[in-house]
């Protein structure tokens, strides 16, 4: 176990690295560079006055020294500064709007992991059933379904036809200040159904999906066999032998489908008005904002390594050959 | 094989509606029934009816013919943001399976960092410095998901360099890039031209999304994205305008992941059943 974790953190390590180099690739092999915006609209604006603002960005030194410059910023979280008028560090503006995007990811992740296993457990254990056929075409719907699409039906349906949930924002705007302070979770939880339901629905068609096929080919092995031969009844069968083993991949799944998940945020947070990075960050690809773009992008990356490292790390748990201390 | 396909069930059906959906767009000129930039002021916001089908917009042009258009551009999309990815993908994953070794390694650990970055966020890093547009789009596109095709190509190869007709070819001095692509390849087309049929439906999924907000086609080229972009700020009043592109995006992604997930069950023997 030990040892495992070590080359796991090791691997960690050189995998940010690596974020941090292409981030950095992206933000200066680009065409254009962060002064072109402001010097296109001005017309007074004079080669000098360019190649000022280039050296006080130090955009006039040499690549790597540029590139030692940014990470020495990144290890202190300094990401620089918001080109926005307010001029805010751009760590600040990410750390106030981090919480309600991992609120609304991890409970999606939740709802993902608990809607998903039972249905891809019966969907295997009918194989070919009525039942199974129906969740199978379910599935397939679930795929192909924009967020965005699905998010503005339900705003159609429960905002408007409907009005029975809010559609905008993380709370009300009303009179929040004089609620209790239960009736404050209340009011955010009202505003969470929505987006939640829409992040968490993506997901579950592939985790569904994917619980199914491990499950059935778990349910073909051996040990199952004999499980059954010894007069097991079916439900300890499945439930305690099969699906413990079938569970060991889709722990990894979920944790690779973090990526998708955060990334889903730009769009549900842009529809229902929610305060958080994705919305953060779609603001600021509209106002061309580099430096939060690319803080965006490295806090994104990183937090979606941590989230792979704690699937694994599960995964690692769960399962004795590696957590007994063999060769995993 | 494509006998096959149409005799598959809902491979069929996908194949079918991915056909149509081909004609459909090389056909637009023809078949819609008005120009989709038309703006007719004194038809605006109507619902459908026998002479707008899907109603009409907010300029009043015809939501059926920016339909119809809009499969060109999601098409257009699709099919080409996969061909770049294809190439990239099924170049790195070849190389790094058939050499191995630390060419290998430096290719996979890529793979895994480029994972690490939720796509949408990559493409809107990228976006913000280029101009929105169908071609910046379709390479934006392209060069953010590449990884399962290449790790699916580095599969494959790694087990069919081992093969006996590979080492063949080797003792009779074939050259490695003759070996990789004239011998090998053909061999792993299968899952590829699965990934692929995937892929579209995936990337249309994208630009539609990115569409939607604002940082992909730009009005007034009709994308099924842009149209629900309208039917967001109209949804009090026209449910048209949200419900049609929206279905219209829906059956095609599912289109093609039937069509791929039937040419799987057709190419792969260890799912015959």
């Amino acid at each position: 176990m030990k040892g495992w974790l070590l080359k796991r953190l090791f691997e960690m390590g050189l995998t940010f690295w690596g974020i941090t180099l292409i981030s950095f690739v992206i933000i200066h092999l680009a065409p254009g560079e962060p002064i072109s915006p402001m010097a296109d609209f001005n017309p007074k604006f004079t080669p000098e006055m360019r190649a000022r603002l280039r050296a006080q960005y130090g955009l006039d030194k040499p690549l790597y020294l540029q590139y030692l410059k940014w990470l020495k910023g990144l290890a202190r979280l300094d990401l620089g500064r918001s080109f926005s008028p307010d001029r805010r560090p751009v760590w600040d503006k990410i750390k106030e709007r981090l919480p309600v995007t991992l609120l609304i990811n991890v409970l999606s992740m939740l709802i993902i992991f608990l809607v998903a296993v039972p249905l891809g457990v019966s969907s295997a254990v009918r194989e070919g059933s009525l039942f199974d056929r129906i969740t199978t075409v379910l599935v397939f719907v679930g795929y192909a379904m924009p967020g965005f699409w699905l998010a503005l039906l339900l705003m159609l349906l429960f905002g408007i036809k409907w009005p029975v949930l809010p559609i905008s924002g993380i709370h009300s705007l009303m009179g929040y200040e004089s609620l209790s302070w239960w009736g404050k979770v209340l009011d955010w939880a009202k505003h969470l159904v929505l987006p939640v339901f829409v992040s968490a629905f993506g997901g579950l068609a592939g985790l569904s999906r994917f619980m199914r096929s491990t499950m059935i080919e778990v349910l073909r092995q051996d040990f199952i066999t004999t499980a059954r031969a010894k007069g097991l009844p079916e439900r300890v069968v499945i439930y305690k032998h099969a699906l413990r083993n079938a569970l060991l991949p889709v722990i990894t799944i979920l944790g690779l489908s973090v990526p998708g998940l955060v990334g889903g945020s730009v769009i549900f947070e842009s529809i229902f008005g929610i305060p958080g990075v994705g919305q953060l960050m779609w603001q600021a690809v509209m106002a061309r904002d580099y430096p939060v773009i690319m803080g965006n992008l490295v806090i994104v990356a990183v937090l979606t390594l941590l989230g792979n490292f704690l699937a694994d790390l599960c995964y690692a748990l769960a399962d004795p050959r590696i957590r007994l201390g063999g060769k995993g | 094989m494509i006998r096959a396909l149409f005799r598959h069930p809902l491979g069929g059906l996908g194949a079918g509606i991915v056909t149509a959906l081909v004609l459909v767009a090389l056909l637009a000129p023809l078949i819609s029934p008005y120009d989709p930039f038309a703006i007719d002021v004194e038809h605006v916001l109507e619902p459908p009816s026998l002479a707008h089908p899907c109603g009409t917009d907010l300029l009043g042009r015809d939501v059926l013919s920016r339909l119809i258009y809009g499969a060109r551009i999601s098409l257009e999309v699709g099919i080409l943001a996969v061909g770049i990815s294809l190439a990239i993908g099924v170049v790195l994953g070849a190389v790094a399976g058939y050499y191995g070794g630390w060419v290998d390694t430096v290719i996979s650990r890529a793979i895994d960092i480029m994972l690490c970055f939720p796509t949408i966020f990559l493409i809107l890093a990228v976006i913000a410095y280029l101009e929105p547009s169908i071609v910046n789009i379709m390479i934006v596109i392209g060069l953010t998901s590449w990884m399962g095709v290449a790790r699916l190509v580095r599969a494959e190869f790694l087990s069919l360099k081992e093969r006996d007709f590979v080492l063949a070819e080797r003792a009779l001095g074939a050259s490695p890039w003759r070996i990789i692509f004239v011998h090998i390849l053909p061999n792993a087309l299968p899952p590829i031209l699965v990934s692929a049929t995937l892929g579209v439906g995936s990337a249309i999924l994208v630009e539609s999304a990115l569409s939607f907000l604002g940082l992909g086609v730009q009005p007034p080229i009709p994308s099924w994205g842009n149209m629900l972009t309208e039917g967001k700020e109209t949804l009090e009043v026209a449910w048209w305008l949200s419900v049609f592109p929206g279905l219209a995006i829906l059956i095609t992604v599912l289109a093609f992941n039937l069509l791929g997930e039937a040419i799987q069950e057709i190419t792969d023997p260890r799912r015959k059943r």
